[in-house]
């Protein structure tokens, strides 16, 4: 057994966050194939759900797609109404992933970390 | 079976993607043995919105502005080489599109220019608008009849494909799926039929990656440090590489920056979708849960495993109405305690706006770092320990149909200046006509039957 550390999910993973209507859907891929298992395991419905409640958000459906490796992220109600009614200077939630990527943490093993060093 | 190659480019991913880009993929296209497609993606729900309310005032106008922009740099290049050029640059208006292709075609000397366009997408050539208004709705407001003033339905590849057969140079479109703009050509080329489900499947997958432009080749990508990206001053457009058996690669053009990865792949394969194992389209239920990807050389990703099911029995139709004003207006403050004056301009222009009677909701952002992820109430900035000392901008919002208001909410801000707290300035405000939409779904069939191609002629 490995050692395991808790990072952001920026450390490990990249994302893209698109729109239709009011519902975000954000990409996330792992930087190392190895770490896929942790993150479907550990970026849940309920977790990203949360993330984007206090935005109106109402559900969060994951769609898996182990081949890729990536996960997509479904987030009803998210956009504050969508491009039609936002009042929010970022009306297609574009900048949405990296809201995903900087306040969500997952418990990784260590040497999957790529290394930022120097 | 057919052993050619079918090479696409893509020239722009959206209305306002860089004039330029076209230029290196059609100088990599002239390279390519086999027939050769550029495509321009430049229509939003709202580009097709606001070009359908050119049109009223000009019947002339209401194709894309960028027509102008982007094909002079390429014209004569892609007429000399057969490189022939699919694009929704028609807008609300592909006709007058055509004609002043035709016309720029005579102004650059090229002869023997032929574009043809594809009709039928715009429904309120043949229904009502409380009709329209009675379609159900799968995305967006409810729309009140009365203020619709354009709906289109989302054309297949078909139509296309049989602008195409017209032997043209040139084949504009309204609205059709962006994914169209691809598989048109390929049904053209292959002669694909509407059962050979997992090939139109394949050529829907390649438009969906190629259809957003620079997004698979590293433009909204680079993230410094984490996810580095070459060139980004010189980004490559995408150019897929199809052939008859439904393989695709997508590479990028020669002597440009950007990359092509399974990354950048992947964060496009999934942009802007759902349900990854039905992602609809008028041609085919496009099924991406098998799909592979594999490197095949530098800058090369091989995609596999494309799977088609029958595509639904309504086309998606966006409905534009009018929705009223957009006013913004922003102040900055910066230095000592720049937080509390801002906090303070906010608080001032709040209740001046509500002694006013204004009743349409205004936002209050405090920007600096992360108004962005925040709410309309500002929950998560009254919950920080921000430093007092810095650079913040108070930013003024309202959606409203009363222009006056939004006036009103401007006028507060600037009044900031001489009547609010000390050292605010750089004031910016701008009042712009917004357009509301929704996406219904129609019937098939009464459109499909209004479906055709025309040659224009000069």
């Amino acid at each position: 057994m490995s050692a395991t550390m808790r990072v952001r999910l920026h450390e490990v993973a990249h994302a893209r966050a698109g729109d239709k209507g009011n519902r975000s859907n954000i990409v996330v891929a792992p930087y190392h194939p190895d770490l896929f298992a942790y993150l479907v395991e550990q970026v849940t419905e309920d977790r990203v759900h949360d993330l984007f409640r206090h935005k109106g958000a109402t559900a969060c459906t994951r769609y898996i797609l182990p081949n890729l490796p990536a996960i997509n992220l479904v987030i009803d109600d998210a956009l504050e109404g969508g491009v039609n009614s936002s009042l929010n200077q970022d009306l297609h939630g574009k900048t949405l992933s990296f809201l995903l990527l900087g306040e969500l943490f997952v418990e990784v093993p260590t040497d999957l970390v790529p290394n930022r060093q120097g | 079976m057919s052993k050619k190659t079918v090479y696409i480019g893509s020239g722009a991913g959206f209305a306002g993607d860089r004039l330029d880009a076209a230029v290196p993929v059609v100088a990599t296209l002239q390279q390519r043995d086999g027939p050769r497609y550029l495509i321009y993606e430049v229509m939003g729900e709202r580009t097709l919105a606001i070009a359908q309310r050119i049109k009223m005032r000009n019947p002339d106008k209401g194709y894309s502005p960028y027509l102008d922009a982007y094909l002079p740099k390429i014209l004569a290049d892609c007429k000399a080489h057969n490189i022939r050029i699919v694009s929704n640059l028609g807008n609300a208006n592909p006709v007058g599109g055509a004609r002043r292709v035709l016309e720029m075609a005579a102004e650059l000397g090229i002869a023997d220019m032929r574009v043809a366009v594809v009709h039928g997408d715009d429904l309120m050539t043949f229904m009502r608008a409380e009709e329209i208004a009675a379609l159900p709705t799968i995305e967006g407001v409810e729309i009140d009849g009365s203020k619709i003033f354009a709906a289109n339905a989302y054309i297949g590849a078909r139509s296309v494909a049989a602008a195409l057969a017209l032997d043209v140079d040139v084949v504009l479109v309204g609205r059709t799926t962006d994914a169209a703009l691809v598989l048109g050509p390929l049904i053209h080329e292959f002669g694909w039929t509407e059962d050979n489900l997992d090939l139109l499947a394949a050529g829907t997958l390649a438009g969906h990656l190629l259809e957003c432009g620079g997004q698979v080749t590293g433009g909204y990508f680079c993230d410094p440090g984490f996810k580095d990206v070459p060139g980004m001053d010189n980004l490559g457009f995408p150019i897929g590489e199809i052939d008859a058996t439904g393989g695709v690669v997508i590479t990028k053009a020669d002597n440009t920056g950007g990359m092509v990865t399974r990354a950048t792949v992947i964060e496009q394969m999934l942009y802007e979708v759902h349900d990854p194992a039905a992602y609809l389209t008028p041609d085919v239920t496009l099924d991406m849960t098998n799909v592979t990807i594999a490197d095949d050389g530098p800058n090369r990703i091989r995609v596999m495993g494309a799977c088609g099911k029958p595509p639904p029995a309504t086309l998606k139709v966006t409905v534009s109405a009018d929705g009223g004003w957009l006013g913004e207006a922003d102040l900055i403050y910066a230095g000592p305690n720049a937080l509390a004056r801002a906090e303070l301009a906010a608080d001032i222009v709040r209740t001046r706006c509500q002694r006013q009677g204004i009743s349409d909701p205004i936002r209050f952002d405090i920007t600096a770092s992360g108004s962005v992820f925040d709410n309309h109430d500002g929950i998560r900035r009254r919950g920080e320990n921000r430093p007092l000392d810095g650079e913040y901008r108070l930013r003024t919002a309202i959606r409203t149909a009363d222009k006056a208001c939004a006036q009103y909410v401007n006028d507060e801000v600037l009044s900031l200046f001489c009547s609010g707290p000390a050292g605010g300035g750089g004031y910016r405000c701008n009042i712009t006509g917004q357009v509301e939409t929704a996406s219904v779904l129609v019937p098939r069939g009464p459109v499909e039957a209004r479906c055709s191609v025309e040659e224009i002629k000069p």
